[in-house]
């Protein structure tokens, strides 16, 4: 056992560059997914909504733990070959993003009213353009609360990528902890970096959501 | 003594002073409308009446009793006054039997096994006997109304307030609820409205209140005022709405 | 396609049916005291006096904005050094008891804000007591309202209590993890769990929507 030190507190910090690495993967990845899937879900056409609510189902009702396991051990067996952690895990948090931003999303563009699609299909543009210029912007507004919502609990949640090993900033405190034992300490402080990141955040996302209520 | 004394009321929100000394008497059996602009305190009257608001100075009393938020029996009170509000109130959640019935109920006045009987006497009252196994988001806002002052039927009350109960209604449908109070009046309701019906204020009423800026600006007999209004204020506001 | 095989975990049935039980032992401690927190706090921060209104905000945003998996480790690993000593079931119960409270709370409130005033005063107007308007009035409306919001939260829980397998509290995840160490059929293993996670998931939404189908029939504008 050794006294907790400022290497200590560094080797907590840095790690959150894995955190952000996730979280970038994750949107950058899950995104477009969602957005296909939020898509196909409130479409007319019928094999695509299924495929995608089952889909939504599914990943929704697995624990995060789950996928990653799931993946982790899955690549392997799925290629036939090894991956590193980082692709199974970015894959594992490129689905479930996929499926909350998409379940999101749908209930944005659910939420506008069937009159805005038909005065834009009376501009006679396309149906790609009566959803980019007309619905996505005020679905967009709609969504945006409960967006920042689930970027906050995908922040929380990239702790659990620790489970397979992966050096996050919560795994980064197991280390130091196991180093130094001081658990109040360690994690009093990995809980204040989450908090300082998340805070405002969540705190953004209350004012969008009040602000939203204010203006119907 | 009159059944509802009204003595120099004030009430303010905050530094907004919204009845500046108002003094009434409301005698049993009387049918009295309250008429004024916008703002000038008709509803917080109301809502005094009824112990809704507290009230800063002066004194209400209602049968003899000093009303109040904190007077001892505030139930009893409310029980005894009914009020009907302008966007209705029904409980979504429950048909207009059990609307009516609740309170009833609830305080003991009737036995359960009663309540059913009670409920389809006060709606024969108000013809709407039909719609008493109906959710209030079935019916159209006449019928709601009508509901709504069934479910103030219901608790035999001393005296009703009605508050613009017709001012959300579609213009064809504000004859049926102005029938059923035309009726309740017949029978000798006590009964205070705020209204814009002018030709309820004039021809059902038996004491014209005009109020402007928070005061009793003039009161008398509904005929005498509407034909030879004392001040410009209440001159201009009839012009103004015939 | 590799080979699967899934006989292996056959033999751990027992196990899982142990797993799944202690999970659902969890979930409803959890919401059970996390629902009776959500009460009280929805109650005092509408209406309790100011520090106590400070004090549940502040509770409210530290467990909102920190992981749970770090919730549990402070409560497992940290809580033992001030002489509160939990076997690993206890601190996961206390850990996402008090997670679902701050949810519980912010729900709660929300339910009871989303009734208008003008319903109350309706109710007060009757003539009928405080707790008579709160039962009658207020909470039936109040409880729909909420009712798509309480029951998702609830699934997040059911599926959040598999982070308690991370202090190694015996619940599903963790026996997965167990029977992985003996039969290596890792893959297997998980994929199996996920399953019987899903078939948990799908069943309480299925009987959670046929309850609100039967508790909520009246109609609503909308
Ligand atoms: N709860 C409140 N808080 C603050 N101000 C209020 C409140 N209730 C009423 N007021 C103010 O008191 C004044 C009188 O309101 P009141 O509702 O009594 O008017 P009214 O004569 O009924 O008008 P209307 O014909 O529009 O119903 C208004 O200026 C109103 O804005
Ligand atoms: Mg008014």
């Amino acid at each position: 056992m050794r006294s907790f030190t400022v290497s200590d507190f560094l080797t907590i910090v840095t790690a959150l560059k894995w955190t952000f690495l996730l979280v970038g993967i994750a949107l950058a990845c899950g995104g477009p997914l969602a957005l296909l899937l939020a898509l196909m879900r409130s479409g007319t056409a019928r094999l695509p909504r299924w495929l995608a609510t089952g889909f939504l189902e599914l990943v929704q009702g697995m624990p995060l733990l789950g996928l990653l396991m799931f993946f982790y051990f899955g690549m392997p067996v799925f290629l036939g070959i090894n991956v590193p952690a980082i692709v199974a895990v970015g894959i594992a948090y490129t689905v479930y993003t996929a499926a909350f931003l998409g379940e999101i999303w749908r209930g944005g563009i659910q939420a506008i009213k069937h009159t805005q699609w038909e005065a834009a299909a009376c501009l006679g543009i396309t149906r790609w353009q009566q959803f980019r210029y007309v619905i996505a912007p005020q679905a967009f507004r709609i969504a945006l609360p409960a967006t920042v919502g689930f970027l906050v609990q995908l922040i929380k949640n990239t702790s659990l990528a620790s489970v397979v090993g992966f050096v996050e900033l919560a795994r980064a405190g197991q280390i130091v902890n196991a180093g130094t034992f001081r658990p109040l300490l360690v994690y009093s402080i990995v809980a204040a970096i989450y908090f300082v990141i998340c805070f405002p955040l969540t705190t953004w996302s209350r004012t969008l959501e009040a602000r939203f209520n204010g203006a119907r | 003594m009159a059944l509802v004394e009204i003595s120099d009321v004030h009430k303010s929100f905050g530094a907004l002073e919204v009845l500046k000394g108002v003094s009434l008497d409301i005698e049993k059996g009387e049918i009295v409308t309250i008429i004024g602009k916008s703002g000038s305190g008709k509803s917080t009257l109301l809502r005094c009446i009824n112990a809704l608001e507290t009230i800063n100075q002066g004194e209400i009393r209602f049968e003899g009793q000093p009303v109040s938020t904190t007077m001892p029996n505030l139930r009893t009170m409310r029980q005894k006054v009914g009020i009907v509000f302008q966007a209705f109130n029904l409980f979504a959640h429950m048909t207009i039997e059990r609307n009516i019935t609740l309170a009833p109920v609830l305080t003991g006045k009737v036995a359960k096994s009663e309540a059913r009987p009670l409920a389809l006497d006060v709606l024969e009252r108000v013809g709407l006997a039909d719609k008493i196994d109906a959710y209030p988001e079935q019916l159209s806002g006449g019928q709601q109304q009508r509901a709504a002052i069934a479910r103030c039927l219901a608790m035999a009350p001393h005296l009703m307030l009605f508050d613009e109960v017709t001012s959300a209604l579609d213009p064809e449908l504000v004859g049926e609820v102005l029938r059923v109070m035309e009726e309740m009046a017949r029978q000798g309701m006590t009964m205070v409205l705020v209204t814009h019906e002018m030709n309820f204020a004039r021809n059902v009423a038996t004491k014209l209140i005009f109020m402007h800026q928070g005061r009793v600006w003039e009161q008398g007999n509904p005929g005498e005022l509407f034909d030879n209004p004392q001040t410009p204020e209440l001159k201009s506001f009839i012009g103004a709405a015939a | 396609m590799p080979d699967l095989n899934f006989r292996p975990i056959w033999r751990y049935q027992d196990q899982l049916v142990e797993g799944v039980l202690t999970t659902l032992l969890l979930t409803a401690v959890a919401t059970i005291a996390g629902l009776v927190i959500g009460i009280a706090g929805a109650v005092l921060i509408r209406s309790g006096p100011k520090p106590v209104r400070w004090l549940l905000r502040i509770y409210i945003e530290i467990i909102r904005n920190t992981p749970v998996l770090v919730q549990i480790f402070i409560i497992y690993f940290v809580l033992p050094s001030f002489g509160l000593k939990m076997t690993p079931i206890q601190a996961a119960c206390v850990a996402l008891s008090i997670y679902f409270g701050a949810y519980a709370i912010e729900i709660i409130r929300s339910g009871l804000d989303s009734i208008p005033k003008s319903q109350i005063e309706a109710g007060m107007c009757l003539g009928i007591t405080r707790m008579q308007v709160l039962r009658h009035v207020i909470l039936p409306p109040a409880l729909r309202n909420i009712y798509p919001s309480v029951t998702s939260q609830f699934v997040l829980l059911l599926l959040g209590t598999s982070i308690a397998s991370q202090v190694s509290a015996d619940e599903l995840f963790h026996v997965a993890g167990f029977i992985d160490s003996r039969t290596y059929r890792s893959f297997e293993v998980y994929t199996l769990i996920c399953l019987i996670y899903f078939g948990l998931v799908i069943s309480f939404k299925l009987a959670f929507a046929a309850l609100g189908r039967l508790a909520f029939r009246w109609p609503v504008r909308r």
